[in-house]
């Protein structure tokens, strides 16, 4: 491998450990801090990605269209959405067992799969990238780089550094911190604990639904595609330590290196570099990397 | 794993319809209903392609009359989900419970072995529409397992005399480490090889990863003439996307095995533009059998019939073929496996004989996608007459 091939193999790496980061961002938050095993994280990862395809034609009858639109309409809907399962669903699970939590949520999966098998069919679907970011630039000799994902990249960034600011520096932040380590006692101070978890879980499903928006153009759009992303999303969660941004991003990051080099340097065992990553890690550090509180 | 209630209620239902026919059923081998049991993708990523083959299959049957070889025709089904681990409990369910005559299944090649398996020790007659598994008509081959689509080796092979022909030299191979992918792989080397090519580095990605990008540099980097290539379904889709996204197909021509664009093209749009590729059918064979049969299909089902729909109406030919010579007598399985080695099958897709390990010998088209019209079209013939070597089976 020659200097060029290193350099361009480490950007593709960066750019997978910060697409994972934006499809596990969401689970952080439902996972990490609200502590719920939410198996549907990938349904709504997929749900994001079909609103993506579907959605564009019906934004652009209504209002004209446009990416940004679309995306907007998306999230306005994913926020209806979490807003509408927490009240219905989750918000029964904050004091039950992991199983009882492990089984609503599959039975989520099941319901979410078929309800998408008779509203969009089960064929395989391309979604466009927007006009202005379908160009790309040269790398090396013989590749190109599409900006899209670059500009996949930059969404990412924001959305870690937003969550971070959220939750380290704001007053909302330290609401939700206090709620994740000590429930009880954050409603005896006078905070409505079940809306702010409300409003938490609706921020978390339209952040995977997001993550599915904006992955469309590059992943297409398939049955199953949920389940693909839901274990590799627990493991950065895992890795990162439960709870942490910062966590989730290295994480991240991590999988991103080992994934694209196992790849390229020693392809008979590739699939399974991933979770030996994740066992040397919590052999060193049972908790993972940065554990919150 | 989505279907486990799906399952649940359909087989319910099946149970119950069961029971009040059972009751009125005399078990006479050659003159009562012939039980025909679908083991099918009913549900999940293969779901469309299990209804095309009973499509295909039904849309024979009524051809026929609704009888084969004088046997009106009763229909089982059991939804396989394409899971491997609840096959062999599937397939039994068609075999003890519902005692059908014959098995037609299924698309996922695991799955396909274990109703192989099944069907070698309990003498039950099968005829796999799609799984393209080398064992089916390979080590597993029995008299009474047969196969109306293709091998895996099939098409590979067929791409790497193209290849070979057109005077490529250093070609670099990419697909899911998985038995299609590797088989695929495996038939290209072969004839590539032998027609003078090297295969410079095999490149593989665990199923179903579809981070292709770590790739797709390395194939950059080590600069082959042409890149050869077997994936199917959204992996495909992705991966043809990513190939020109990359920048790679101005330059690195790409080749693939036909499953590559087949239903595809619509999601693929102008990145699978110019593909060639290798199978057994494509979207403009304008032949009058075809024709025929694409008008009655698309009247019937108000869709479109594809390869799968064909390789179910073709399950159904081989089944009235074997059938007729033994007088609807679906235990008889040398009379059957005799009549269909002489046989040629009248299939959409061009006339085609039947291997001595049982699989289609058939014409291989040079088929080259268009993104615009969004058809698969042939350019040429990639393999005449191609037979798998059926490489481990003993009769």
């Amino acid at each position: 491998m020659d200097l060029t091939t290193f350099l361009i193999q480490c950007l593709n790496a960066l750019q997978y450990g910060l697409l994972l980061f934006l499809v596990a961002s969401g689970l952080t938050l439902i996972f990490g801090i609200m502590g719920v095993i939410n198996l549907a994280h990938g349904s709504f990862y997929m749900i994001g990605a079909y609103m993506a395809f579907a959605l564009a034609p019906f934004v652009a009858a209504s209002v004209g269209g446009g990416f940004f639109t679309t995306l907007l309409f998306g999230l306005i809907l994913a926020v209806a959405l979490g807003y509408v399962l927490e009240w219905a669903f989750y918000s029964f699970l904050y004091t039950r067992e992991h199983l009882q939590q492990v089984l609503m949520t599959y039975g989520l999966i099941l319901v979410f799969e078929e309800l998408r098998s008779l509203l969009v069919g089960d064929d395989v679907h391309g979604v466009q990238a927007p006009d202005f970011l379908s160009g790309s630039i040269p790398l090396g000799d013989m590749m190109v780089y599409p900006v899209y994902r670059l500009f996949i990249s930059g969404v990412c960034l924001l959305l870690a550094l937003g969550m971070y600011f959220v939750f380290a520096k704001t007053r909302l932040g330290m609401m939700i911190r206090a709620g994740s380590t000590n429930r009880e006692m954050v409603q005896s101070l006078g905070i409505d604990i079940k809306f702010l978890y409300r409003v938490v879980f609706a921020a978390g499903v339209a952040i995977a639904v997001l993550a599915g928006m904006v992955a469309a153009p590059v992943s297409s759009v398939y049955p199953g595609m949920g389940g693909l992303v839901l274990i590799i999303c627990f493991v950065v969660v895992v890795i990162g330590g439960i709870g942490s941004i910062r966590g989730a991003l290295l994480a991240s990051l991590l999988i991103g290196v080992v994934d694209t080099f196992g790849k390229v340097l020693v392809p008979q065992v590739a699939g399974v570099l991933v979770y030996v990553l994740m066992a040397v890690i919590l052999l060193w550090k049972p908790d993972g990397l940065f554990k919150a509180g | 794993m989505l279907s486990t209630l799906n399952s649940l209620v359909r087989w319910t239902g099946a149970t119950l319809a069961l029971t009040a026919l059972s009751a009125g059923l005399a078990t006479a081998q050659t003159t009562g209903k012939l039980k025909v049991g679908f083991m099918l993708p009913y549900t999940g990523t293969f779901a469309s392609l299990g209804t095309a083959i009973e499509n295909g299959f039904r849309q024979h049957v009524t051809e026929l009359g609704g009888k084969i070889a004088g046997r009106e025709v009763e229909y089982f089904k059991v939804d396989d989900e394409s899971e491997p681990s609840k096959a062999t409990d599937n397939v039994n369910k068609l075999i003890k419970r519902d005692q059908v005559d014959v098995l037609i299944g299924t698309v996922h090649s695991g799955v396909a072995m274990a109703m192989a398996k099944a069907a070698k020790e309990s003498g039950t007659l099968l005829i796999v529409p799609n799984a393209g598994a080398d064992a089916v008509t390979g080590a597993m081959c029995a008299p009474n397992i047969f196969r109306s689509s293709f091998s895996n080796w099939q098409p590979g092979y067929a791409m790497g005399e193209v290849m070979a022909k057109k005077g490529i030299k250093k070609v670099v191979t990419i697909t899911w480490k998985y038995a299609a992918g590797d088989e695929s792989v495996k038939g290209f080397k072969e004839s590539f090889e032998k027609g003078g090519g090297t295969v410079v580095k095999e490149l593989s990605l665990p199923f179903p990863n579809v981070e292709f990008q770590g790739l797709l540099t390395e194939i950059a980097a080590t600069k082959p003439d042409a890149v050869f290539t077997f994936f199917a379904g959204g992996g495909a889709v992705k991966f043809v996307k990513d190939y020109a996204a990359a920048g790679l197909k101005g330059t690195i021509p790409l080749y693939g095995s036909g499953f590559l664009t087949d239903g595809n093209l619509d999601a693929e749009g102008a990145a699978a533009d110019g593909l060639f590729t290798a199978l057994h059918y494509a979207d403009s064979l304008n032949t009058k059998r075809d024709n025929a049969f694409r008008l009655n299909y698309a009247k019937t089902f108000r869709m479109q019939p594809d390869v799968y729909a064909v390789q179910g109406y073709d399950a159904a030919q081989m089944l009235s073929i074997g059938l007729n010579a033994t007088k609807g007598d679906a235990t008889k399985a040398t009379d059957i496996s005799a009549a269909l080695r002489k046989a040629t099958i009248d299939s959409p897709r061009g006339p085609f004989t039947i291997s001595a390990s049982h699989n289609p010998v058939q014409d291989f088209y040079l088929r080259q996608s268009s993104a615009k019209e969004k058809e698969n079209k042939v350019v040429g013939m990639a393999s005449a007459k191609l037979a798998d070597p059926g490489r481990g089976c003993k009769m």
